[in-house]
């Protein structure tokens, strides 16, 4: 639904803005993508030119090559997301059923405790989980960074809990008069009914774990151990301010499987976050 | 409590258990240690030793504290209000009835998706000094502008400019609010459309229809977002440290609160007083919060349910 009656000229200055805007912003992801084609002189042409003398696609290999682990840091990355989904989206639909789908006493107190978490900042806590994951031995393993999905984050408690509470009470009721359990509840009924905002849930811890920097920064040591992102910024790091060329290529690489995945999951995207500020 | 109700919070304490366990161990436990290691000498290496009100004391008479307190917020005191402006704009224009607007949202919640590490490489190559797209288009405004006025001004080199280093950082980020765009514009959809009607019987135009229905409505929306700007934005690190090259930028302009504490925790093995500065990180952002909040109160409309 759009605001009402809009007179004509409205919408056109409306249209106009939409395209000089969307150029704004599509702008980056052309200029990286033409620089990760370009030879090394044409990245430094003044004035600069959008379309490539040549189009140098072994850019794209010799970016892979120099970054020296690239299909390591990917099978890392893949291994820590598919982890941390799966820790996530089990732990999180565990603890947000009971926050909703049970009566108990203080549920409701607790729940707010819960709420309060999200607005603690993880480097105010990162010293000591620091100090706890070396205690444990863990630093310069993945483990810091998977394991703690599987005690579920407040946000997807939260998320889940509110599309748990939208299912009407009655399926419970009769499941648990024909004598289910609440664990049989909970997996025959309640999740297979929530498979949207599980998926939801499993994408946002994805792009998550893909996206985080400052876990993998900490907590892995070895290069070969390093994540995408961790192994995208030493590149950096190493080339910065040379070699526009590679690292453009390198960083195409990175946020292509997620553009891919949002292609493929565009409405869970879109739904999902319309609905984490929407309802509050 | 009857033997039901026992049975019941039984059965809901097993389900949140892993909640649970988690927020004690990795919540309430580093929290507390935190706090207690904030008043310690403590490397990791070595057991902590309690020095009591130390560490605060140093951090009053430590300059660079107070650079990147001010940095924090002189970066949270732009960035969240030009972020609303460009994030409400945006959805406002995609609630028009235009061509394509399907599209326009796609393209407007893409950079939004973009890895932290990515758009800091982006970024940085974007508003490089005399390569960078940002320049390349800002010269032939200024120069036309130089040319009228008689001026003599030139695009600055931003990320190499303690002047303007933030800026680039506020910049990039106005890039990714395409998921405040989403929210505002679901927000702006459930707009009740009689409420548009009734006022347009009565003659209004486009922006007091805005002004009296759309924000009023949107704003517990706008409250929402903005409290999340908050507590995202006085945590900034990865964006900056990672365009510095892991470093602060030029003159320390991007020295930021987050990037001190990580400094000190991980270069300097500074651990306590890294705790410190995060204990003061939380105070900053629960201040903040709660004068966001008793703001909001006059301003926020909750219709009623």
């Amino acid at each position: 639904m759009t605001a009402g009656r809009q007179s004509k000229a409205l919408r056109i200055v409306a249209f106009t803005l939409l395209i000089i805007f969307g150029i704004a912003f599509l702008a980056p992801f052309a200029w990286m993508v033409s620089t990760s084609l370009k030879p090394l002189n044409e990245t430094m042409s003044l004035p600069p030119r959008w379309i490539p003398s040549v189009v140098q696609w072994h850019n794209y290999r010799d970016a892979i090559n120099a970054m020296g682990y690239f299909w390591r840091y990917t099978a890392n990355t893949f291994f820590i997301c598919v982890m941390s989904v799966i820790g996530t989206v089990l732990s999180s639909a565990l603890a947000a059923y009971g926050f909703s789908r049970i009566e108990w006493k203080g549920r409701d107190r607790l729940f707010l405790v819960l709420l309060a978490t999200m607005m603690i900042p993880f480097p105010v806590v990162m010293v000591p989980i620091y100090s706890l994951f070396k205690n444990l031995g863990w630093i310069g393993t993945f483990r810091p960074l998977w394991v703690p999905a599987f005690f579920a984050s407040a946000f997807n408690v939260f998320l889940l809990r509110q599309f748990f509470l939208s299912l009407p009470k009655d399926i419970s009721e009769s499941a648990r008069m024909d004598g289910c359990s609440e664990l049989q509840i909970f997996l025959r009924i309640i999740l297979p009914l929530s498979k949207p905002a599980l998926l939801v849930v499993a994408l946002f811890q994805f792009m998550f774990s893909w996206n985080d920097f400052l876990g993998p920064l900490i907590f892995l040591t070895e290069q070969k151990d390093f994540t995408l992102a961790l192994g995208l910024q030493s590149f950096q790091s190493q080339n910065g301010g040379t070699a526009w060329h590679h690292l453009m290529a390198a960083s195409t690489l990175v946020v292509l499987p997620v553009l891919v995945l949002f292609f493929f999951a565009q409405r869970t995207f879109i739904e999902g976050i319309a609905t984490t500020g929407g309802k509050n | 409590m009857t033997r039901r109700e026992r049975q019941n919070l039984g059965t809901g304490l097993l389900f949140i258990s892993p909640w649970l366990i988690g927020f004690l161990a990795l919540c309430v436990y580093p929290a507390l240690s935190s706090l207690y290691y904030s008043l310690c000498d403590y490397s990791v290496l070595a057991p902590a030793v309690f020095t009591g009100a130390q560490n605060y004391r140093d951090l009053m008479n430590d300059a660079l504290f107070w650079k990147a307190l001010y940095n924090t917020l002189y970066f949270a005191f732009f960035s969240i209000p030009l972020g609303l402006l460009v994030s409400l704009s945006l959805a406002v224009l995609l609630n028009f009835d235009v061509p394509g607007r399907g599209f326009f949202r796609v393209v407007f919640f893409l950079p939004s998706l973009v890895p932290m590490v990515c758009l800091a490489v982006i970024w940085q190559w974007m508003l490089n000094g005399d390569l960078g797209l940002i320049n390349n288009a800002l010269k032939p405004v200024l120069h036309a502008l130089n040319s009228i006025v008689g001026t003599h001004f030139s695009p600055p080199n931003w990320l190499l400019e303690a002047r303007y280093a933030k800026w680039g950082i506020i910049f990039t980020g106005l890039w990714s609010v395409g998921n405040a765009v989403v929210i505002y514009l679901a927000g702006l959809q459930e707009v009740p459309r009689h409420l548009y009607e009734s006022a347009e019987i009565d003659g209004a135009n486009f922006w007091s229809k805005t002004r009296h229905i759309t924000l009023p409505i949107l704003s517990p929306v706008i409250y929402f977002n903005t409290i999340m700007g908050l507590i995202g934005s006085l945590q900034v690190f990865a964006v900056p440290y990672i365009m510095t090259n892991g470093n602060d930028g030029p003159g320390r302009s991007l020295l930021f609160l987050a990037t001190y504490l990580y400094q000190n925790a991980f270069d300097y093995w500074n651990m306590g007083y890294a705790c410190t500065l995060g204990v003061i990180l939380f105070f900053v952002i629960l201040v903040l919060t709660y004068l966001a909040r008793k703001l909001s109160e006059k301003h926020v409309y909750y219709a009623a349910k």
